[in-house]
């Protein structure tokens, strides 16, 4: 990979792959009726993240305008824009997990991995967000770690998943 | 060869049960044992999970919570045949906490394989379809309304009323949309139907789009549910293949089309005009109404939306008749409502009644109490948009209408607890914020009065027993009042039920001695 000063580029540098995968895409979904949201995730899901220079492409084959794309992949807190750690650590926010303490998993996991939520440790190997319920409400507290539910976490075993992670 | 039941739900998943699966069938190799290990849907005692079920001449025995570890000692225990072991449960269908529900949208969840068809067949699927094929879509449409479904997505609107419209709309093109956008906290039953019975789903739209003669169906489902996503594409391409779904059902001559389309973690699509646009490829911004989506919808088209639980009770109504189901109930509010036990609690899970049973009922003969073995102090019903509730109103019985006289909802049917321990002036800032992060920005009093709302709490913290405390309370009512009225949608609009409900039943946590424990 290509290095730059700049962070906020190097986040979104995509690799001739990650181009051609991109491209082959938007071919496959733009005849699909209401296509940008299918096709959004088809990108995040294969490139992990819906790079900015992604949209001219997307906007001309949907006849929309690169604001319209900008807009929608803006308005949704799962797409990202910039590319994630090799594993996505979600913390719920919600409120039965607060009934059970998630608040204080909240900073346990923001500690640990000395990020805020949206950030990526130092080592690329984790992406922190919060989450608004992961439908696990009768085993709260919960958290996701890339698609992978764990309910009734406690700090250690959340020290134990992330161990996991940075192992891998 | 001896049949073992290990759920596939999530929530199991999240305790473990994959591998408990994998090291049920390690051990039975290892021992020569012939084993078949099905993966079911929950049952919905989620504190027993992974609750593993053995199939013997008794029935199905129930062990649980079971660990990978337990695994080689409940072998040696015999329980292959049912032997008793620590975590022997019984049969499953006597657990007291399964034989005394009434379980009719959930019949089948935790019984058969999911993606089985011939497991759903074998225990009463596709009969409402059947029967709808042999009916005109308006005796289908008033099967639907003299049944009493209303809307189970929290919303209460006679389902039947909603179809009727879409019904009586010419049009070259309708479509019924499942909003499977379950973003309330202390909800997933939609997502167990998905995940444990996604059949039922898929007969109760198909039966939907016979009724009002739309061809293509859509689930909304959020990203969230990756499990659930899994699951239903699998049962989807179980019911083409069959011919459940595709151009000609059952050789009716009749088509619908379904697909899954994915939401991206905005709470807001769960109302039903933002998801409309956010399927339409947009911004998930709410629509002004009229028009109603029944009349101009997806694409400008004539569209049902329903929620998951709405559509997967169609099935048994169709099946059984209206009568079958009008007769579970009280008042208005006819059939059963799959109610989601969460939060504080010491036996979680999913409970279907028919209404009029008390939270008191709920969260102590059910739900055994707190988790923390501390006294439950509030309680949140339907969401996050849903009020506390204080002890002294346990005895409400859960009925739309008793809720909303007691400004209250039931909504999705989520009972989230609290102990003693929780602040409530930072559950009502955390509603204000949540509203404010969630907001799709279209109207003000949602937008702003989110934002206001915090920084207002957070002044009436900060400021107790000051002469300006008692105006930020003023204030905190006044613009809870603007946003109650003013909001395009139930996101800013109900809000201020959480705020209201906390300050009026919790006064001591904002620091209001004299009116405390007042409601």
């Amino acid at each position: 990979m290509v290095r730059f000063g700049d962070d906020s580029l190097l986040d979104s540098y995509l690799t001739q792959d990650e181009t051609s995968v991109i491209d082959a895409l938007i071919v496959q979904y733009q005849s699909r009726p209401g296509a940008l949201m299918p096709l959004l995730h088809a990108i995040q899901d294969q490139v992990g993240f819906v790079p900015e220079s992604s949209y001219p492409a997307i906007s001309k084959a949907l006849a929309l305008s690169v604001a319209e794309v900008y807009g929608v992949v803006t308005f949704y807190h799962h797409f990202r824009t910039h590319r994630p750690g090799r594993h996505v650590l979600h913390v719920c926010r919600a409120e039965s997990c607060q009934a059970m303490g998630s608040e204080a998993l909240e900073a346990h996991a923001k500690k640990c991995l000395g990020v805020d939520y949206h950030q990526t440790t130092a080592d690329g190997a984790v992406t922190l967000e919060p989450v608004y319920c992961l439908g696990n409400c009768a085993l709260s507290p919960s958290v996701m770690i890339d698609e992978a539910v764990h309910g009734r976490v406690t700090p250690a075993d959340l020290d134990a998943l992330i161990a996991e992670a940075k192992a891998s | 060869m001896t049949k073992v039941y290990v759920p596939r739900d999530s929530s199991a998943l999240s305790v473990g049960a994959d591998k408990v699966a994998i090291a049920i069938a390690t051990e039975a190799k290892n021992r020569g044992l012939s084993v078949e290990v099905i993966r079911n849907g929950s049952r919905g005692l989620f504190w027993l999970e992974t609750m593993v079920e053995v199939v013997t001449d008794r029935g199905r025995i129930a062990y649980g919570p079971v660990k990978p570890s337990d695994v080689p000692a409940l072998f040696d225990a015999g329980f292959l045949s049912g032997q008793s072991h620590a975590l022997c449960l019984g049969v499953t269908e006597e657990l007291a906490w399964l034989n005394r529900q009434q379980r009719l949208t959930f019949a089948r969840v935790g019984i058969t394989d999911p993606v089985s068809l011939d497991d759903y067949l074998s225990h009463d699927g596709y009969r409402g379809l059947k029967n709808a094929l042999q009916l005109t879509g308006a005796e289908i449409v008033k099967a639907v309304t003299d049944s009493g479904l209303r809307g189970r997505g929290g919303a209460a609107f006679p389902t039947g009323i909603k179809w009727n419209t879409v019904l009586g709309c010419q049009s070259d093109q309708k479509y019924i949309v499942c909003n499977a956008d379950e973003g309330d906290s202390g909800t997933y039953s939609d997502r167990m139907i998905m995940e444990g019975d996604p059949f039922v789903l898929i007969e109760g739209m198909t039966i939907a789009g016979v009724a009002v003669g739309a061809t293509q169906g859509y689930i909304y489902l959020r990203s969230e549910y990756p499990d659930a996503l899994v699951t239903l594409s699998q049962a989807i391409d179980v019911a083409v293949k069959a011919g459940y779904l595709g151009d000609d059902i059952l050789s009716s001559g009749k088509a619908f089309h379904l697909e899954v389309r994915r939401a991206a973690g905005a709470y807001v699509c769960g109302e039903e005009t933002s998801l409309l646009e956010s399927l339409e490829g947009k911004r998930g911004l709410v629509r002004f109404k009229p028009p109603l989506p029944a009349i101009e919808g997806l694409f400008g088209k004539p569209t049902v939306v329903n929620n998951v639980i709405s559509l997967a009770s169609v099935p048994i109504i169709l099946d059984k008749g209206a009568q079958f189901y009008a007769d579970y109930g009280m008042g208005r509010s006819r059939g059963t409502l799959p109610i989601q036990l969460a939060g504080n609690i010491k036996h979680g899970g999913l409970v279907e009644l028919a209404f009029g049973a008390t939270l008191r009922e709920l969260l102590y003969d059910f739900g055994g109490g707190s988790a923390s073995g501390r006294p439950i102090r509030a309680v949140q019903v339907g969401g996050p948009l849903g009020s506390y509730l204080p002890e002294s109103q346990f005895d409400t019985p859960l009925d739309y209408e008793a809720f909303t006289t007691i400004w209250a909802v039931l909504g999705h049917g989520g009972i989230v607890a609290f102990d003693d321990t929780v602040d409530m002036a930072k559950m009502a800032r955390y509603a204000f914020e949540f509203c404010a992060i969630e907001s799709c920005g279209k109207c003000t009093p949602c937008r702003i009065g989110s934002t206001r709302g915090v920084e207002v709490v957070d002044k009436i913290i900060a400021t107790k027993e000051t002469l300006e405390h008692s105006k930020s309370i003023k204030l905190v009512r006044d613009l809870s009042d603007t946003m109650l009225n003013g909001s395009l949608c139930a996101l800013g609009g109900m809000t201020p039920y959480p705020v209201l409900s906390a300050l009026n039943h919790f006064g001591e946590d904002f620091g209001l001695v004299a009116e405390s424990g007042a409601s």
